[in-house]
């Protein structure tokens, strides 16, 4: 009971709730860290006194968590962590009954749960791993990586249409790239082909337009008029004469789609990819991109991110970009360039998307358009 | 210099209750290649017959050297999928004992190229607090009990900031100053931040190339403030590190990976080779060229000066000795190679560590040098276990770390 609360009862007189006591104070302290190192003073006095509290601060810290920014959540993180390494060090007794409950409660933010389960593993790593054997379907992906790896495990030993059921299964809830893989690769051998494409969410059908100029890489930041305009059957001047809108599929089992195939293989040249993406549901999504060219990607003429970085690597979901869909047609405007450099690593000239929710899950155009 | 035998034989006596026979710990290795970023420890003594004196398993992979300030050795690492988990661990010189260990998430991008991962860049020391930075960007300030004592999320607060091949840019102290270098091919820049709060002193726009060479202190001067050196594809600039004003520069081709070393007035920069610059008077606004050995070339490695002799050592492993007055090679020697970490010595001696884990001790002293003893750490074979990172030296000790284990190393 807070103290002022107590007080008011004993004297029989009306005070103001108290909502919040000087830890819980501390803690939001930590939450409110901004940019460019704002707050970092308060926020180094809030971190001592919240770690000295020992812990009873687990709790408010996992409250607060995921209110604030990434870096924000490290402060809180990072206070917890020294938190748990006194306590064991201390053998003081730990809640890590509460800490185990706000775990499984999936409404909590992402990054509290992470903190949560990450908290039991440093006091208790047996029971945080027979916990995490049962999140196979949890909505947070890295999560679920646990429970898809001990269920990987319990697979190997079965055979025939068992293990055929088995790993199906395990595809059901798999999201990572390399898991995914493993399964696929598997059910393969039982003779069921698994379309990666799909099981991602990669989008395949695509108009491509190019191709434009990127000499110097200025068309980065030139805007050509697909940026405002995407007109399926209109034309325009491009690099050397006029260019229109034309089909563009990718084969790809992970959705790569090859520019060089569509447009040949060229240099300093900028090209856009335009599809439509039907959604029956308004919602948030995420649009995960990977690709080793300059892009900028535009969701319903919303940009959500533009980088100038060329041929240093590619991976699937290397970029995540949040954005908003419509119920209903919602276009998505890839802008990629290609620049001058003629090294063997540097002829790729691609990207892959695709549309998911938080844990990776794919999200399915209900029809393709484009 | 190289620390009195007598003095050292006294102090070993008196260090009844260390695990190891060395001398005791005496000098702080602060930052990536030692006090002064020249590879050069001025009181170390590395063993001429290299023995293990105790390792300790780390959670995760690195780059990053290891840094002793006092009885305690820092290290970084990441591990998870995504290489998100970011680890500061503090251990016991002596024993090599967990002191206590630190984790944060990655909140910046954590893709690298398989050879590298996002412990790359080497942690720093003021000597009062600990630096700690990633490929991701993510920095951290500790003291050394392990308080945090601010954060920063450098693309967190500049979104483009990152290179999908990694990070590697180790940061220095100058007064009070933190110069980092976040230098790639989208939104490239240098800062100076405040040790004490983590806040911006200055930002500098950079060329928008990768780099993954470090920052180098250059001592205050007649007159000059205490400077940072920064290199790229551009060239090089000495820029105060209280103000972030640039003080002189020079145009050229800099390494972006293999950083330079600074004395008071020569600065041996690797561009073309190496490249020997004067130290410009005040007023002057560019240095003067002394000389330029393209026969010299530390390649991705970076040099070590060490008592008025350049050492470079080629991915191959030839080690080059050259005098410093006009870069004349003196002698090369074949090392068992292949190298990514820098060579570091003190005294008559320099120790260098090869990809599969030799460390290997060579006698500068000798006509054509000579190594004077070789240690194989037992890497794990099953996981291809390499050792990329460039040795730490405090006392009569070595301290390197591989993928999986931080070594310790005496006589």
């Amino acid at each position: 009971m807070k103290v002022p609360l107590l007080l008011s009862l004993l004297l029989g007189t009306a005070v103001a709730p108290v909502l919040a006591g000087p830890l819980e104070d501390a803690v939001k302290t930590l939450t409110q860290v901004g940019r460019e190192g704002a707050g970092n003073e308060a926020a180094t006095q809030a971190w001592t006194q919240v770690v000295a509290s020992g812990p009873k601060g687990l709790m408010p810290l996992l409250a607060q968590s995921g209110s604030g920014s990434s870096v924000a959540d490290n402060w809180v993180r990072l206070a917890g962590n020294a938190i748990v390494a006194q306590a064991l060090e201390a053998k003081q007794p730990l809640p890590l009954d509460a800490v185990e409950a706000f775990l499984t409660n999936t409404a909590h933010p992402e990054a509290a749960r992470l903190l949560a389960f990450d908290l039991l593993q440093q006091a208790d790593a047996n029971r945080a791993e027979k916990l995490e054997r049962t999140f196979g379907n949890d909505p947070v992906q890295k999560l679920r990586r646990g429970a898809v790896a001990f269920l990987l495990t319990s697979v190997a030993s079965k055979s025939g249409n068992e293990a055929k059921k088995a790993y199906q299964e395990v595809l059901s809830v798999a999201r990572d790239e390399d898991q995914t893989k493993i399964v696929s690769e598997a059910l393969k051998k039982l003779g069921v082909e698994v379309n990666i494409a799909k099981h991602f969410g990669f989008l395949t059908q695509w108009q491509v337009i190019g191709p434009f100029d990127n000499t110097k890489g200025a068309g980065f930041q030139t805007a050509f008029p697909p940026e405002t305009e995407v007109v399926l059957d209109k034309s325009y001047a491009g690099k050397s004469g006029p260019v229109k809108w034309q089909p563009a599929i990718s084969k790809d089992e992970y959705g790569k789609l090859n520019l060089n195939e569509t447009l040949t293989a060229l240099k300093e040249a900028t090209a856009y990819a335009a599809t439509t993406f039907e959604s029956g549901e308004a919602r948030e999504a995420e649009l995960r991109l990977g690709c080793k060219n300059a892009w900028k990607v535009w969701l319903n003429g919303e940009l959500l991110f533009a980088r100038d970085e060329y041929h240093r690597g590619q991976r699937m979901d290397q970029y995540r970009l949040k954005g908003r869909l419509r119920k209903g047609s919602n276009t998505i405007l890839v802008k990629c360039c290609q620049n001058e450099q003629t090294e063997s690593w540097t002829v790729e000239w691609e990207f892959q998307l695709r549309v998911c929710d938080g844990t990776g899950t794919a999200l399915l155009s209900s029809t393709s358009k484009r | 210099m190289r620390a009195c035998p007598l003095f050292s034989l006294f102090l070993t006596a008196l260090a009844v209750t260390s695990v190891a026979s060395a001398a005791p710990l005496t000098t702080d290795w602060p930052a990536f290649r030692g006090p002064v970023s020249s590879g050069a420890s001025p009181s170390a003594e590395i063993p001429s017959q290299p023995k293990i004196a105790w390792s300790a398993k780390l959670p995760g992979r690195g780059l990053s050297s290891p840094i002793i300030i006092g009885e305690k050795v820092f290290v970084t690492a990441a591990e998870g999928p995504d290489q998100e988990r970011l680890r500061v661990l503090c251990f016991r010189a002596k024993d090599g004992a967990r002191l206590w260990e630190r984790q944060l998430l990655a909140t910046g991008r954590t893709m690298t190229h398989a050879k590298t991962c996002v412990a790359a860049n080497t942690p720093c020391s003021d000597g009062k607090r600990l630096f700690a930075l990633w490929s991701s960007n993510d920095l951290a300030a500790f003291d050394f009990e392990g308080n945090l004592l601010w954060l920063r999320g450098l693309t967190a607060d500049y979104s483009n900031a990152s290179n999908s091949l990694g990070m590697a840019s180790s940061p220095v102290t100058v007064g009070t100053t933190l110069v980092v270098q976040i230098e790639n091919d989208s939104e490239s820049y240098a800062l100076g931040i405040d040790t004490n709060t983590g806040k911006n002193l200055w930002k500098l726009e950079r060329p928008k190339f990768a780099n993954w060479s470090s920052p180098v202190p250059l001592p205050a001067r007649d007159g000059f403030p205490a400077a940072v050196l920064l290199q790229s594809k551009e060239g090089i600039c000495a820029v105060d590190a209280a103000t972030g004003k640039t003080l002189w520069q020079l145009a050229g081709n800099a390494s972006t990976m293999s950083s330079g070393v600074a004395l008071k007035d020569v600065v041996y920069l690797p561009a073309s080779g190496v490249t020997a610059l004067g130290v410009p008077a005040l007023g002057v606004s560019e240095p003067q060229t002394l000389w330029n050995a393209r026969q010299i070339n530390p390649s991705t490695t970076s040099p070590l000066l060490l008592q008025n002799r350049l050492f470079t050592v080629n991915n191959a492993g030839i080690l080059t000795m050259a005098e410093t007055t006009a870069g004349d090679i003196k002698w090369k020697l074949r090392l068992v190679g292949p190298f990514s970490g820098s060579p570091v010595g003190a005294g008559d001696r320099i120790v260098l560590i090869n990809e599969k884990g030799m460390l290997q001790v060579v006698n500068v002293a000798a006509p054509e040098g000579e190594v004077l003893g070789q240690l194989q750490l037992p890497l794990n074979e099953a996981t291809k276990e390499l050792s990329l990172c460039t040795p730490a030296l405090s006392g009569g000790r070595v301290f390197a770390r591989t993928d999986s284990t931080l070594w310790c190393v005496t006589q």
